[in-house]
This record gives structure tokens, C-alpha cells and sequence, in this order.
């Protein structure tokens, strides 16, 4: 019995283990309030979908079995196709089900609206996110600041992103911290979040948009407030500018091996980009 | 003419476009696969010309299959064409979870185009070209005989929906010869998609074999809805149609009213890229987020046209294999057709991340919860049909079976992603793709193959392989699960879709459990081919012409297998639901008729070869801008439908005397043959002959 077991767990062991690893890169390992909210909410929604499931899941092999032909000891109603209380039982308590999930989904759509700033005290963090191909923007604009492929956060204060795309349409996703939102040419998408604990964060590309599609991730860093803004004022110091040889370079479809760092950022930047992005151009 | 004429000719091929070209200039893996997978498509079709010819049957192919306007010939090419783009686009399935399961912290075997070439074919072909010409093929050649009808109600427009979803498959397999396919992904998205972020033919060869094939299902929609309307026998009124019957015909309905708008945004997307247009462009006011409109208002009905056949076939294979009437009929129909309404309120959902107001999204995410409600009563429906049953494990029962445990878990994780805020983590991600292929794999492919599995007696008059088909039952069951709850756990540890190498080593055993479930699914469709093979090899003891292997329900059983031209000698009477069941338990159904009439029938038609040439000359043309082959395509397809017009002789007569021949042979087999208990069924003394107790 031991000994069968053994390669079963010798195989199972580091599944388990790296599956775990696994879920720890996702809304269950969740960083801040909005993720752990829709995390929260996934629970309930389970729960509740466990008694909506489980019926079937025992009724189908349980009657399956007992009414198979070899049993002689069952009844057979070769004529029986109607019940009122079994009509009852099908068609209402899913009709009662759906109602009270439907309360619960409309509540939860309007609070975890991506376009609803978070409860704080705090003054959001104000983010401009320009899609490119293969790579992310990020301006700070009351800084003055941008980086690629780097998004840098101070910890508990809300960050509202606003979204556009220099390029085609690509969605923005960093599973610890939020949902995602779609980020296109021409328009403006918002997401709001936070981070609650300091760490790196993935953050993707989920809409496939090219080439250099799988390469376009970023990590997020939330960092406690006095880290942050030591970090910014190296930024404004070590970052390049970002004038308009730079700003070619970025829009110009490629992949960023690594993240960068830009200061002296053109005020009006993410306008201009909208604007530009709607221009007719070769493409 | 100082123009050259080899562009003029060629349009803007060049040598490169040829995958050989390119394996033999640059021979990496990833080429060599391109150009292996060419040279499958090339040296396949050169050794079926090669069999034709060296057993001379081309004549018999063309007089007796190509130009048949019998609706069964064509149900039955559709289904041909279907296995033959599920092979492919199975193997092509194989390839991606090999590559991803390959390319964690590393690059894998195929480059990332190629990959995104794979996922755009797999997805366009499983949906366009496996599973709608499957199911049409289903519909079109169970719908005539269950409603007691010789034919469908337009023989020719059947056979030119055939011919141009050929046309369209043709299409996707000559772009693995020819060029590259888009990599715009089944749904072919713009901005991506337009010409200034995608010159090449690629995204051409997704317009114009959607385009051909969402033309077909739209004819096949309006034959199918008007022949059950018109069709029905004396007697067959709507509510005593076969729950099938009534599946299609929800089907053929949301086919009419949802096909044409992919229609539509497929042709938009032509102007954008041919005429220099701006619907979805970023530029000049074009706006993509009305395509995403346009094709999900095809796209969610598109998901129950799949699946509402399959939910016939089920209920026809759960009351025959339960020896018992279906249970809550009434039911089913309210319930199919709710679902059927319900299908074009919810398309929304397939973008809640696009910025819209909560308010919006919730309604949509309240409508598509509300869907679950009569998808809920119909699984009901089929548990309470076995309830107080006799339950045969057969194969298509087993899928049935295996269906119903599935796609719950499936519904499941639809609910999930209903709500918005939860779609909001997972949307994009392989969660999602695992939720759409655990409804279609076990709904739709199940189904599909249990009908297969269920009808093919009735079709070619012998049983397939019972060993080998629960051999297969089990790789696809099995398979898929392996395949496709990693998914799950993948999707929501933020592994985005369409990804072509993997940054996260974390990932990594859930990839290769995925990686061996594609295999194990590879391996059921092989041993479909098996199956297919050793019943072919064993059909003499297997010969079930009688007609009734199973003892069936509906009418179609009632007829010889397979069933001659006319379907019926006399049009059946019917008077209650389950027609033939009752009728063998009350009547004399093999009573030999006093006499019988001559039946008109379609004759044979070149017309729908013609235009299924034609157009997808047509396509191939307008993709390399050979504008000179375009242009003769449609100046075919136009004059042919002209010619046509003034056609009068297109009828042929049946003698009495020639139906009085067959149905004297059919009558002596049955008179030979000896009934069959239930038990029995699966064994060679089946000889299609159900013993029954009045």
C-alpha cells in the first residue's frame, strides 16, 4: 500500500508545491484593497455556485447508476414525463438564485467600478499609461517623470491610472492589485488602485497586440511613501530626458529588454499622444 | 502595355510566401514545421487525386457526392469537411501547449508569429469550419427525416451553403501553402488587424473565409428554419417535433439574425483595408470598439448556435438510452427558446473591461446569469429523463453522461465571469479560455460526436466500433480535463492568452499537465480514425439495414439504413409525440403498403461546385490583389446564378416501380433480420430489427 503510494507522492509533491507558487502570482495573493476586494468577492460567488452545482454533480452518476438497465430492483416508467413539483423545483430556485446574485453583481459592479476612486485620505497618485508596442509608459505628471516598463507606487495611497494606447488596443492587468482595463487609441480608460503592502507586482499586456506580445510585462513596485519619494527625486536626477529623439525610440515598435527612467517630461505629454495617436499616419 | 505582367498576374506574391521557400532559405524548427504542414496539405491532396484516379472514381464522386442535392449526401460532406479541420485544428492545438510547455524561460519551437498564426487558425477553424459545418451537417441530415419530409425545403441553396463553407475551409488550408494566416486571433480584433499594422495577406485570409462561411450559415439558417416550418409531415405539429427539431430550429433562427452582422464587420473591415475606409481605424474617426459590437452581437448567439443542436442531440440520446420519454418537453422548448432570445442580450459581457458604465456592465452580467436559468432546467431535464429509466451505457450515452458533469463546471465558471468585477481579474487570461472550451469540448464536441456515434448506422447501415469508441470516450474526457483545469489555475495566476513564451517558472507543471491533456485529446481523435477504420473493416457483421439499431423515437428510425433517396414511400402520419416508438408498440410499422407513387426529387446540380470554386477563386484572388481572378470569380458566380434561373428541367422522377424495388429489398431484410433485446444491441446480432413489448 506504502510503497504504491510513494510515486504518486514523489509526482504529486512538487505539483502541489509548484502550483501553489503558482496561484501565490494571482488576485489570491492579493497586494491592495481593490484585489482583495474582488478576491472576497470570487469566495462568495463560489460558495454560493457549490449549491447550484453540487445537485447535478450527485444527481447525474447517483441516478445514472441506480436506473442503469442490470438493476432489476428499480422502477421503470417508460411513460412518465411530467411533474409540477419537479417543474417547480427546476425553474424557481435558479430563478430565486439569479435574483439574489443579480443584488449581489449590481452592488458589486458599482463598488468595484475601475473608474471609482478609492475611499482615502490620501490625494490619489495621478498615472498617465500610454500603450506601446511592446512596452508601457508611465508619466507622472506632476512630476515631471516617466518611466517604461516601471511602475513605482507608494504604498496606501491610491493611484489613479488614466489609459490610452499609442498603438493598438491592449488591456492592462497587475492581477495582485486589480482587474483590468482596456487601454485604446484615441480614448481614455481609467483604473483605480492601491497597494497595501510593499513588493513587486506583475504587470501585463493581456490583449495580444504583436510580436513582442508575450515580452511586454512590467513589474510594479510599491514602495512605503519615503521610499517613493526618494526614488522620485533619483528619477528627476538620473532619468534622461525625454525629448523627441527618446520619444521616437519608445513608440517605435519594439521590446525593452529593460525598464527606463526619463525626467523633463513635455507637459500636455499624454494629450499629444491621444491626438497624435488619431492623426492619419502610415498606419 | 508597358505594365509587367507578373504582377499583374500574381498580385503581390513572391516566392517567399512559400513556406518551402522559407524552410529551405532559413531551416530552423520553426520553418521546418510551416513548411511540413504545407507539404501535409500539398502531398494530401495529390494522394487523393492519386486514389480517385487509380480506382476511377472520380465520375462516382462527382455524379453521386458533389453535385447531389440529397440532403443527406450533403449532411454527411459536412461532416467530412468538419473531422477533417478538427484533425487539423487539433494538431495545431498540440502545437501551442507544446510550445508554451517548451518556452518557459526559453524560446520553444515556434516564433511567435507562427504561434499567433496557430492560435488565429485554431480558433477560426474550430468555430467556423469544425464545429458550424459539423452541426449544419447534423441538422441537415437529421431535420428532413425527423420531421417525415423527402427533402429540406431548398435542395440547391443546401448544396451552394455546402460548397461555400468548402470554400471557405479551402481557403484556411491553402493559406498553410500560400502566404500566412492572420494573427489577429479568431475574433480578428482592428485596430490590429488594419492595413497599417498589418499589410500583409494574412488578415485578408481571415475576411474572406469568415466571410464565406458566415454567408453559408446564413443560407443554412433560413433552409433549415423554413423547411421545419413548411416540411412537416400530416400530423407533425411544432409541439410534437423531436426535441432535436426544435433545437435546430432555434439554431437556424439565430443563424438568419446573427450571421449577418459578422457579415457586416467582416465587410467593413474589407473596405478599411482594400478601399482605404475608417470604420475601425485609429485614425479619421474610426472607432474598433463598434467592431467589437458588431462581431459579438454574431459572437454570443454564435455560442448557442453551437451548442443548442448539441442540446438536442443529448435529449434524443438520454430518452433512447433510457428506454423513456423525454421528460418536461414543454419545458425544454420554453427553455431552448428563452435561450435562444436570451443569446442576443448579453454580448456585452465579452467586453466589460472596455470602460463602460457599471451600470451597463451589470445589466449585461445580470443577462447573462439569467441564461443559466434554462440551461439549469435543461440538465434537469435530462437527470429526470433518467429517473425511472433503463440506462444503457452506450457510447453516446457516455458522452452524454460525461457532458453533463462538464459543462456544469463550465456554467460555473461563466457565472464567474459574469460579473463584471470578477471578469474584470480573469478576462484575457487562459481562465477564460479554459471556461469557453469547457463549454464547447464537452457541450458542443460531445455532442457532436455523440451523434456521430449515435446516427452513423442510420447513415452508412452498419454500427461503429462500440471498444473502440469508449476507447475514444475516454482520451477526449480525460484529455480535456488534464487539458483544461490547469487553465483555470493558470488564468488566474495571471497567465495572459495567446502567450508565446513563459516568463514564470511557477507555471510550469500546470503547463505540462495542459501539455499531456492536449496529447491525450490528440490521442481521441485518433482513436476515432481507429474506430472508423475497424467498423469500416468489420461492417458485414455489423449491418444494423433494418434501420432501428437502438430502438429509436423518431421518425428517422423508421426508414432502412442507410435511408433511400426519397427518405419515405409514404409520408408518414403522425399522431403524437415519439412517432416510430409508439408505432412499433401499436401498429404494424413494417406492414408492406398496397401500392405505391412515383416521388419527384432535385436532380443533380453542377451549380454549387461552380460557385463554391468560384468564390473561393474569389477570395484567393481578392487576398493576393489578383484582381484579374477575383473579378472572373464573380462574373462566374453572378452568370452561373443567372444561367440558373432560367433552368426548368430540374426535377427527376422515381418511378413506383423503382420505389416499389427498394422498399420490397428493405422489407425482406427487415422480415429476415431477428429482433434485438436491448442487451444485445452492441453485438453483431444486432441486426437493426428492436424487439418491442406492446
Amino acid at each position: 500500500m506504502s510503497r504504491s503510494r510513494l510515486p504518486v507522492t514523489a509526482l504529486g509533491l512538487p505539483l502541489l508545491l509548484g502550483g501553489c507558487a503558482a496561484i501565490q502570482l494571482g488576485v489570491v495573493n492579493h497586494a491592495g484593497p481593490v484585489a482583495a476586494a474582488q478576491w472576497h468577492l470570487y469566495l462568495i460567488v463560489a460558495v454560493v455556485l457549490i449549491f447550484v452545482a453540487g445537485p447535478v454533480l450527485l444527481l447525474v452518476p447517483l441516478i445514472a447508476w441506480h436506473y442503469r438497465r442490470s438493476n432489476k430492483g428499480d422502477a421503470y416508467r417508460p411513460d412518465w414525463g411530467f411533474s409540477w413539483p419537479l417543474e417547480i423545483l427546476v425553474w424557481v430556485p435558479p430563478i430565486g438564485i439569479v435574483f439574489g446574485l443579480s443584488a449581489l453583481l449590481w452592488n458589486a459592479t458599482h463598488q468595484l467600478d475601475p473608474y471609482r476612486p478609492l475611499a482615502s485620505v490620501q490625494r490619489p497618485l495621478e498615472v498617465q499609461v500610454v500603450a506601446l508596442d511592446w512596452k508601457w509608459l508611465f508619466i507622472y505628471p506632476d512630476a515631471g517623470v516617466a518611466t517604461v516598463n516601471r511602475l513605482v507606487i507608494p504604498v496606501g495611497r491610491p493611484v489613479h491610472l488614466s489609459l490610452t494606447s499609442g498603438t493598438v488596443m491592449q488591456s492592462l492587468l497587475i492581477p495582485q492589485l486589480a482587474g483590468q482595463i482596456y487601454a485604446m487609441a484615441g480614448m481614455t480608460t481609467q483604473l483605480n488602485l492601491a497597494a497595501s503592502r510593499p513588493g513587486v507586482f506583475r504587470g501585463e499586456n493581456t490583449q495580444y497586440n504583436g510580436r513582442g506580445f508575450q515580452d511586454q510585462k512590467f513589474d510594479v513596485i510599491a514602495a512605503d511613501a519615503a521610499a517613493y519619494e526618494r526614488w522620485l527625486a533619483r528619477a528627476r536626477i538620473n532619468g534622461r530626458p525625454l525629448d523627441g529623439a527618446a520619444l521616437a525610440r519608445i513608440t517605435a515598435r519594439s521590446v525593452q529588454p529593460a525598464p527606463q527612467v526619463f525626467t523633463r517630461v513635455p507637459p500636455g505629454l499624454f494629450r499629444s499622444m491621444i491626438a497624435a495617436s488619431t492623426q492619419e499616419s502610415p498606419r | 502595355m508597358s505594365a509587367p505582367l507578373w504582377p499583374a498576374l500574381l498580385g503581390r506574391f513572391a516566392w517567399h510566401d512559400l513556406p518551402f521557400v522559407r524552410a529551405w532559405q532559413n531551416p530552423t524548427i520553426n520553418e521546418l514545421i510551416g513548411a511540413g504542414a504545407g507539404a501535409v496539405v500539398v502531398i494530401g491532396a495529390i494522394a487523393v487525386a492519386v486514389l480517385l484516379t487509380t480506382t476511377g472514381r472520380w465520375r462516382w464522386l462527382w455524379s453521386e457526392w458533389l453535385t447531389s442535392l440529397d440532403h443527406k449526401k450533403i449532411g454527411i460532406m459536412y461532416v467530412a469537411i468538419a473531422f477533417v479541420m478538427l484533425s487539423r485544428a487539433l494538431v495545431e492545438a498540440n502545437l501551442m501547449r507544446l510550445q508554451q510547455a517548451s518556452a518557459i524561460e526559453a524560446p520553444g519551437i515556434v516564433a511567435p508569429e507562427h504561434f499567433a498564426e496557430l492560435f488565429s487558425t485554431h480558433g477560426s477553424i474550430m468555430i467556423f469550419f469544425m464545429a458550424m459545418p459539423f452541426l449544419t451537417g447534423v441538422m441537415n441530415y437529421l431535420v428532413p427525416l425527423q420531421i417525415g419530409a423527402r427533402d429540406v425545403a431548398f435542395p440547391l441553396l443546401n448544396a451552394i451553403g455546402l460548397w461555400l463553407t468548402g470554400a471557405g475551409a479551402a481557403l484556411m488550408m491553402i493559406s498553410l501553402v500560400i502566404g500566412r494566416f492572420s494573427t489577429g486571433g479568431w475574433s480578428g480584433y482592428p485596430p490590429f488587424t488594419e492595413i497599417g499594422f498589418n499589410p500583409g495577406v494574412g488578415p485578408d485570409y481571415w475576411i474572406w473565409a469568415v466571410t464565406l462561411g458566415s454567408i453559408a450559415s446564413t443560407i443554412a439558417g433560413i433552409n433549415i428554419a423554413v423547411t421545419i416550418y413548411k416540411m412537416r409531415c400530416p400530423g407533425m405539429r411544432l409541439m410534437r417535433m423531436p426535441m432535436f427539431c426544435w433545437t435546430s430550429l432555434c439554431t437556424a433562427i439565430l443563424m438568419i439574425f446573427a450571421m449577418p452582422p459578422l457579415t457586416v464587420a467582416t465587410a467593413l473591415l474589407a473596405l478599411d483595408r482594400y478601399l482605404g475606409f475608417h470604420f475601425f481605424t485609429n485614425a479619421l474617426g474610426g472607432n474598433m470598439m463598434n467592431y467589437a459590437n458588431l462581431f459579438w452581437m454574431f459572437g454570443h448567439p454564435e455560442v448557442y448556435i453551437v451548442i443548442l443542436p448539441a442540446f438536442g442531440i443529448y435529449s434524443e440520446v438520454v430518452s433512447t438510452f433510457s428506454s423513456k420519454e423525454l421528460y418536461g418537453y414543454v419545458s425544454l422548448v420554453i427553455a431552448t427558446m428563452a435561450i435562444a432570445v436570451l443569446s442576443f442580450t448579453v454580448w456585452l459581457h465579452h467586453f466589460f473591461t472596455m470602460g463602460q458604465s457599471p451600470s451597463i456592465n451589470a445589466a449585461f452580467g445580470i443577462a447573462t446569469m439569467t441564461i443559466g436559468v434554462p440551461t439549469g432546467v435543461k440538465i434537469y431535464n435530462w437527470i429526470w429523463t433518467m429517473f425511472r429509466g433503463e440506462i444503457r451505457f452506450t457510447v453516446p450515452m457516455l458522452y452524454s453522461l460525461a457532458f453533463m458533469m462538464t459543462f456544469v463546471l463550465g456554467g460555473l465558471t461563466g457565472i464567474i465571469l459574469a460579473f463584471p468585477p470578477l471578469d474584470y481579474v480573469v478576462h484575457n487570461t487562459t481562465f477564460l479560455v479554459a471556461h469557453f472550451h469547457n463549454m464547447l469540448i464537452p457541450g458542443t464536441l460531445y455532442g457532436l460526436i455523440a451523434a456521430y456515434t449515435f446516427w452513423f448506422p442510420k447513415a452508412f447501415g452498419f454500427r461503429l466500433d462500440e471498444r473502440w469508441g469508449r476507447i475514444a470516450w475516454a482520451c477526449w474526457v480525460v484529455g480535456f480535463y488534464l487539458a483544461f483545469m490547469p487553465l483555470y489555475v493558470l488564468g488566474a495566476a495571471g497567465l495572459a492568452r495567446r502567450t508565446q513564451a513563459v516568463m514564470e517558472p511557477a507555471y510550469r507543471p500546470w503547463l505540462y499537465a495542459a501539455e499531456l491533456g492536449a496529447v491525450i485529446l490528440f490521442g481521441g481523435l485518433l482513436a476515432l480514425m481507429v474506430q472508423l477504420w475497424v467498423s469500416v473493416r468489420d461492417r458485414a457483421t455489423n449491418r444494423v439495414t433494418a434501420g432501428d439499431p437502438w430502438d429509436g423515437r423518431a421518425l428517422e428510425w423508421s426508414t432502412a439504413a442507410p435511408p433511400p433517396d426519397y427518405n419515405f414511400a409514404h409520408r408518414p402520419h403522425v399522431e403524437q409525440r415519439d412517432a416510430f416508438y409508439h408505432d412499433k408498440r401499436k401498429h404494424a410499422p413494417y406492414a408492406r403498403p398496397q401500392h405505391y407513387e412515383p416521388i419527384t426529387m432535385p436532380k443533380n446540380s453542377a451549380v454549387a461546385p461552380i460557385l463554391g470554386i468560384a468564390g473561393a477563386a474569389t477570395g484567393f484572388g481578392l487576398v493576393w490583389y489578383m484582381w484579374w481572378l477575383a473579378i472572373l470569380g464573380l462574373v462566374i458566380v453572378v452568370s452561373t446564378v443567372i444561367a440558373r434561373s432560367f433552368a426548368r428541367d430540374t426535377e427527376r422522377v422515381i418511378t413506383a416501380e423503382a420505389v416499389a424495388r427498394t422498399e420490397a429489398r428493405w422489407l425482406a431484410t427487415v422480415a429476415q433480420a431477428r429482433p434485438v433485446v436491448r442487451e444485445l444491441e452492441t453485438m453483431p446480432a444486432n441486426q437493426g430489427l428492436a424487439e418491442v413489448h406492446a
